[in-house]
């Protein structure tokens, strides 16, 4: 079961409450997404630990119904 | 994850200094992130070991536990893990993962 656009930008926003999310559909299959998210909840981090944070808000969805996100993430 | 899945990887990241967990292998990719890291490392002329997930079930789970990270590609220089698809092109981009290679004196094409 794939996960809808929404679905993903719901659970970051979830977890990262200042984030500005946007999500895209890049092959328009339901399957491979984009998220580029801008949080100020990064700044000071590492570029692995901020994708983690991204990942660690999609509760283990992420290599799962989730098979594909490419992430960006801005301070 | 089992000792024997843990030591393979500790084995592999301890004895090749720049290791590709992927899908496919360095000639043959089975996905587009690892074989858009693969090119990224042929391009930089970097002597790297692609290690093949698909050919290892145990393997494919236990990289992500081991890494804490929930997707493959995974790239590690000198035992240290860099990142992912998307840290590594973000790198290759703006200079930084060849200021890495630099770091640990591992050659590459400047």
């Amino acid at each position: 079961m794939a996960m809808d656009l929404k679905e993903i930008e719901k659970y970051i926003k979830e977890a990262l409450p200042d984030a500005i999310v946007d999500v895209q559909d890049l092959a328009g299959d339901g399957n491979h997404y984009s998220a580029t998210v801008t949080s100020v909840e990064f700044s000071g981090k590492s570029k692995i630990e901020q994708h983690k944070m991204v990942y660690n808000s999609l509760k283990g969805k992420m290599g799962n119904e989730l098979h594909a996100l490419a992430i960006k993430t801005k301070e | 994850m089992e000792q024997q899945t843990k030591d393979l990887i500790t084995n592999e990241i301890s004895n090749n200094e720049v290791c590709l967990f992927m899908k496919g292998t360095p000639d043959a990719p089975q996905c587009g992130f690892s074989m858009a890291i693969s090119n990224m490392l042929k391009i930089l002329e970097v002597n790297f070991k692609g290690i093949n997930v698909l050919e290892n079930e145990e393997l494919r789970q236990g990289i992500k536990q081991f890494s804490d990270w929930p997707t493959i590609p995974q790239l590690y220089i000198k035992k240290e893990f860099v990142g992912g698809c998307d840290i590594v092109k973000e790198m290759y981009e703006n200079g930084e993962l060849k200021k890495i290679l630099e770091g640990k004196e591992i050659s590459f094409k400047k």
